[in-house]
């Protein structure tokens, strides 16, 4: 473009700032955060004049950067994005400084804290950008290794274990992957997205990996089942899907406000955004060999999951599988996506609803979602760290700014017509009605498991007789008004008039859909 | 195209500014947030007359009665595909104006009416707020020429609907009942949803009318009537059904209908405006929006769709079991909101047997003149300092005279009295609709149910009204006073005190009562000027029609059913009042079990608590456990035999390979520490092993060479 690297800048901002910011005396902690929130704010606005920038017209990769770096193992540093990295981008970038904010008060290791921050960030920036294996799990790593420490550190009583059983997860899920693409590599000596992805489109994928590692009776298809198999498993851990999500709710639970606003809002989509960038382009075949049994999955993990959280007792545990459920939608649009559907002009308009759908979802998610984990964290604060759902009651009557304001972004989650949650899952529905129906009608009935237990939390936290033991209990603030406002202002922004992101993204998504018309 | 059809969408966005801006406001800031409401309220009421004079002048010119604004919303897809932007768009047709004029006139009166009824309310300006987003969803569900509009909307009607019920949150009452509201309604519109995207997914656009292009055109509906599903329904009529499902849910048909009695919690002006007479008629007006494809057959068959079958049926059952739950009754707004759910079913057995003009026909005056019977029975709940029961009450005809004038209006327009009140005239229409359908059932059902509802209103008034003032919460509260004389609490006065509300609240009722009586004779069959417009031709005037035979028998047929529900209610309540609070109902002991039934509404709550409630808690109990059990067991045994399998190396590396190098360490060390001993440095010592050594040594080469 420009000349000016813009993606590796935007990466490098949080990754050098962090290093500088770990070096800061731990008594410098105004420092600190202040530095660190005005390195994220940096970043979005790069971000920002990203989005300004991008030609919204092409559905190609923008912005790329391509230098030769391990040649003889095909490695090459190579970066650029399209409509969903960029959305990504974005959604990281504004996630990043609502979570550090979120942190603000706290006060044990506030250097330390802040630079793990500013390294997940840099992790994130670099797996939405990175077209090369190499150095996208490299930065798919680096993501997790803070984020283990913010919650082992930062966390709560039963941090350690749930820190270690997410990290173990994760990394179990990460070898599988890593072992699939090192097959892959072994075929075909390639590491690069693209190019792997079209090899996977015209199907020499398939065969060059039976060529390459057939062995005996494990030839074709059970071959390249099982590396789909290992590549699935690490971004289905990530995501997470059910049975895949156990290390979810602790982590979620344990994990401090600011950390799992972090986890929730942008690191989840790391998982959707494999799916899209990675699984879907380069094995659709294998897709579409298991895809009833993968239909079955999203539509466990949707109704298993709304069900789960109507279970729950603790208000970060029920908004943690609320988040299972909400990224269940996006799965079951992927996979509509994945249907083999022939050449027909009727079944590409479906798909095409369906991904701006899906890229909506999760952009909708991520906001919403760390937007409630942020409310949820200052009912935490103010009441000494209880959060149980039948802890509170009538506090309407004391915090009606806060009530009015979290319901907001409640029903943001429910889905409701003229905010944000609404417009994905609508296009969601709409496209994977036409394309896989039976899974779509049965995943309605996750639409109104998440309104029971998202009114049972209005029911028992908002409404009824105030309990005595909160009589005290302040308001939102001025300054944490300011800070959630942006947020429910983007909701409603969303919901009227989601042109502003899709007309970004629309050009990408025909684009992948022309591109993988089967 | 007319300046008002291009301005049509300032009637739903005026409210939406005053609600916006009274969120923002002070909760002392009342008397703006209440003349932003009620004036906004005006600008909608002007520009919905507007609305309507324009579609009067443009009826019964075909196709241009019906002018739509269509714009683009978003892009999902190819932009050189047709149907992948999503256009939205409002219309204006009789339909609508109709609707737009009965909502904004209704809403006003009862915005007014609030301004007394919630005078002393702590929360007024939110009030005011909610009721604001409330109308301007409703407008917008009027005036939607989409579906996936009108769904938006109907979503936060809702949404207000939830709101406003539970608006006295602090009541766990109040919180549970909007919960289930809001849950039950979800349950149809899911139905709806998925209909919609079906429709979507078929025809292209959720456009109603677009140039021949729409869903509900005819070039669509002939596609959609002939495909048929895998179950052999015609896929309009799927369709249809999945809309009508949306319906049951907001029109508290059976089974969806358990919602609307709970949501009386809210305050009085709410169940007048949003449970009676706008929002819980949204899902009649949708099935009248949606008539079209309901109606579609492929060419040339003649029997009636199976939607409208389903529509008619479900009507009438709901007709007649809602009306006898509210013979039994004893809470002033819960026999009303019974007789809403028995009204609502008669307006769909008017679509479904008769069509669309028959049913809004219904829906139209049913609106006024219930309002006016809510906001009555809030004057009188006003009156009584919040007794809500019956059979506390009495004798209010000369404590509150205006109530009772307009009460009896409005309760004879509910009942059908001949001639001169708006019910008869509507509640006829559709029972002669009802009477020339397919099957006979609907019409006998109606009947029974038109003669409970002039039954049930009279006990009601009866109790209310006549007789003396009675409460036996009045006298225990003055036994209680007088042996505790220091009793802080005030005593429960009850209707003793009763008052006439004040002008705020009786001009309404006024206005709503001259409304429930002039607006029947738009619609009587000598002049049947409502359907004309409705149906698309000009009316013209023949008072000859009402004594044709046929219509002139069903006259005489309703008139004498109303009479006798009149005469059957006075001669059990009215001949000799009931003097007793405690007093059991008259009916009771004829027939005790089927009383007990009707009364406790024929135990459907219960039915749902047994069945569904617990289902799903039992389910999400199930999916938890599973988590915590299942798939976390499995992980859990999975990292346990990773634990144990690192037990078991570090066993066999302290145990096996520590030990061994360990005892052979020990082995080589004594072995040493023996060696060593030998080494002691003195010479006798070595001499003399030298020596034993020598002598072994020899003795063994001469018994060994010796020994072969």
């Amino acid at each position: 473009m420009n000349g000016l690297p813009l993606l590796t800048v935007l990466t490098l901002v949080p990754l050098l700032g962090g290093l500088v910011v770990i070096g800061l005396g731990a008594e410098q902690k105004r420092l600190a955060r202040w530095f660190s929130l005005g390195l994220s704010l940096g970043a979005l606005a790069l971000t920002l004049a990203l989005w300004h920038q991008f030609n919204s017209i092409s559905g190609e990769l923008q912005f790329q950067e391509r230098h030769p770096w391990i040649p003889t193992l095909g490695v090459e540093y190579r970066v650029g994005v399209d409509g969903l990295g960029l959305l990504m981008l974005l959604l990281s970038a504004v996630v990043v400084p609502m979570a550090m904010l979120a942190s603000w008060r706290i006060e044990e290791r506030v250097p330390l804290y802040f630079a793990l921050v500013l390294f997940l960030e840099a992790g994130l920036f670099g797996t939405f950008t990175a077209l090369n294996f190499f150095h996208w799990f490299i930065f798919w790593e680096l993501s997790l290794i803070p984020a283990f420490f913010l919650i082992k550190l930062w966390g709560g009583p039963m941090a350690t274990s749930a820190a270690t059983q997410f990290f173990l997860y994760t990394m179990v899920g990460s070898v599988a992957l890593l072992l699939a693409f090192l097959a892959i590599f072994l075929c075909t000596g390639k590491f690069d997205f693209t190019e792997l992805a079209d090899m996977g489109r015209n199907g020499t994928l398939t065969s060059a990996l039976s060529d390459g590692l057939g062995w005996k009776q494990l030839n074709s298809r059970p071959l390249a089942l099982i590396i789909f198999a290992g590549a699935f498993l690490g971004f289905a851990v990530k995501v997470p899907l059910i049975p895949f999500h156990t290390w979810l709710p602790p982590a979620y639970a344990e994990a401090p406000t600011g950390t799992t606003m972090l986890l929730t809002g942008a690191m989840s989509k790391m998982g959707m955004y494999g799916f899209l960038r990675v699984l879907w382009p380069i094995f659709p075949e294998e897709m579409h060999w298991i895809l009833t049994p993968l239909l079955w999955l999203a539509v466990i993990t949707i109704i298993f999951s709304a069900s789960a959280a109507f279970a729950q007792r603790d208000l970060k545990r029920v908004l943690a599988y609320s988040s299972i459920n909400h990224l269940g939608y996006c799965f079951l649009g992927i996979l509509a996506i994945a249907k083999f559907t022939g050449l027909g002009a009727a079944s590409a308009t479906a798909k095409a609803a369906v991904l701006n759908g899906v890229f909506l979802q999760m952009f909708n998610h991520g906001l919403t979602a760390a937007t409630l984990f942020w409310f949820v964290g200052m009912i935490e604060r103010r009441s000494g760290g209880v959060r149980g759902l039948n802890d509170f009651g009538g506090l309407r009557r004391i915090m009606p700014v806060f009530c009015g304001l979290m319901g907001i972004a409640l029903f943001s989650s429910l889905g409701l017509p003229g905010l944000n949650g609404f417009i994905g899952e609508f296009l969601i529905f709409k496209g994977a009605f036409a394309l896989v129906t039976w899974a779509t009608a049965l995943s309605a009935i996750g639409l109104l498991l998440t309104a029971i237990f998202i009114l049972t939390i209005l029911e028992r936290v908002f409404n009824g007789p105030l309990n005595a033991t909160w009589t005290k209990m302040p308001d939102l603030t001025m300054r944490e008004r300011v800070v959630v406002l942006p947020a429910l202002a983007l909701m409603f922004v969303l919901g009227v008039y989601p042109q502003f992101v899709l007309g970004v993204i629309n050009s990408t998504v025909v684009q992948m859909v022309k591109e993988r018309t089967f | 195209m007319d300046w008002i059809v291009q301005q049509l969408w300032l009637i739903p966005v005026v409210p939406l500014v005053a609600a916006a801006v009274s969120a923002l406001l002070k909760q002392r800031q009342r008397r703006l947030s209440a003349s932003l409401a009620v004036g906004s309220m005006i600008l909608a009421l002007a520009l919905s007359c507007a609305a309507l004079i324009n579609a009067v002048v443009h009826s019964g010119t075909g196709s241009t009665a019906r002018q739509v604004v269509n714009f683009f919303w978003f892009q999902a897809g190819d932009p050189q595909v047709t149907g992948t932007a999503l256009r939205l768009g409002w219309i204006l047709d009789p339909l609508s104006a109709v609707m737009l004029v009965m909502v904004s006139l209704v809403g006003l009166l009862i915005f007014i009416y609030s301004l007394g009824y919630m005078a002393h309310d702590e929360n007024f300006t939110r009030f005011f707020c909610f009721l604001s987003l409330f109308a301007s969803a409703m407008f917008g569900l009027v005036i939607a020429n989409s579906l996936l509009l009108l769904f938006m909307c109907w979503e936060i009607v809702g949404l207000t609907s939830y709101l406003l019920i539970g608006f006295w949150y602090h009541k766990p009452s109040a919180a549970a009942a909007a919960k289930k509201a809001l849950i039950t309604t979800r349950v149809g519109d899911l139905a709806l949803l998925l209909g919609m995207v079906w429709l979507y997914s078929k025809t292209g656009t959720l456009l109603f009318y677009d140039g021949g292009h729409g869903c509900l055109e005819h070039s669509a509906l002939a596609t959609l009537a002939v495909q048929t599903t895998s179950l052999g329904l015609a896929v309009s009529t799927g369709i249809g059904l999945l809309i009508f499902c949306g319906a049951i849910g907001k029109s508290g048909q059976v089974p969806l209908h358990v919602w609307l009695p709970d949501a009386m919690e809210g305050p009085t002006p709410v169940s007048a405006l949003i449970h009676a007479a706008t929002m819980v008629a949204a899902g009649v007006f949708l099935v009248a929006r949606v008539y079209p494809l309901m109606a579609a057959q492929p060419g040339g068959v003649a029997s009636t769709p199976g939607a409208l079958q389903v529509v008619t049926w479900v009507g009438a059952i709901t007709a007649i079991f809602a009306a006898s739950i509210a013979v039994a009754q004893t809470d002033i707004k819960r026999i009303l909101a019974y007789s809403t759910v028995s009204q609502l079913g008669f307006m769909m057995l008017g679509l479904g047997a008769g069509g669309v003009a028959v049913g809004m026909f219904h829906l139209i005056t049913h609106a006024f003149f219930k309002a006016l019977l809510f906001l009555g029975a809030g004057s009188v709940i006003h009156g009584c300092r919040d007794e809500q029961d019956i059979r506390q009450m009495g004798g209010l005809r000369k404590l509150m005279p205006v109530t009772f004038a307009t009460y009896a209006v409005g309760m004879l327009a509910l009942s059908g009295f001949p001639l001169i009140f708006s019910g008869f005239w509507s509640k006829e229409e559709i029972l002669h609709s009802a009477h020339v359908w397919t099957a006979p059932a609907p019409f006998y059902l109606g009947v029974v149910a038109a003669l409970l509802s002039a039954f049930y209103m009279t006990r009601q008034v009866c109790y209310v009204f006549f007789g003396s003032v009675r409460s036996s919460r009045h006298e225990a509260a003055h036994i209680s006073n007088s042996s505790i004389p220091n009793k802080s609490e005030p005593p429960h006065v009850g209707c003793y005190e009763a008052h006439e509300s004040p002008w705020v609240m009786t001009i309404p009722l006024l206005v709503l009562a001259a409304f429930s009586v002039l607006l029947g004779f738009l619609g009587t069959p000598a002049w049947p000027w409502f359907q004309g417009f409705l149906g698309g031709e000009r009316a013209a005037g023949d008072l000859g029609k009402l004594f044709e035979g046929d219509v002139l028998r069903l006259m005489v047929l309703s008139s004498a059913v109303v009479f006798v529900g009149l005469g059957l209610g006075w001669w059990l309540y009215g001949r000799k009042p009931v003097r007793s609070a405690d007093e059991p109902d008259v009916l009771e002991p004829l027939q005790p079990e089927v009383f007990a039934l009707l009364k406790r509404k024929y135990f459907v709550d219960e039915i749902y608590e047994a069945s569904v409630i617990r289902f799903s808690a039992w389910w999400a109990q199930v999916c938890a456990c599973l988590d915590d059990w299942l798939w976390n067991g499995v992980v859990q045994l999975l990292s346990l035999l990773v634990v144990g399998l690192a037990w078991l190396n570090r066993y066999f590396d302290e145990y096996v390979v520590n030990s061994g190098f360990d005892a052979g360490c020990r082995r080589l060390s004594n072995g040493g520490v023996l060696m060593s001993r030998l080494q002691c440095g003195r010479v006798q010592r070595y001499l003399r092993l030298f020596g034993v050594a020598l002598t072994v040594l020899v003795l063994l080469l001469i018994w060994g060479c010796g020994a072969p």
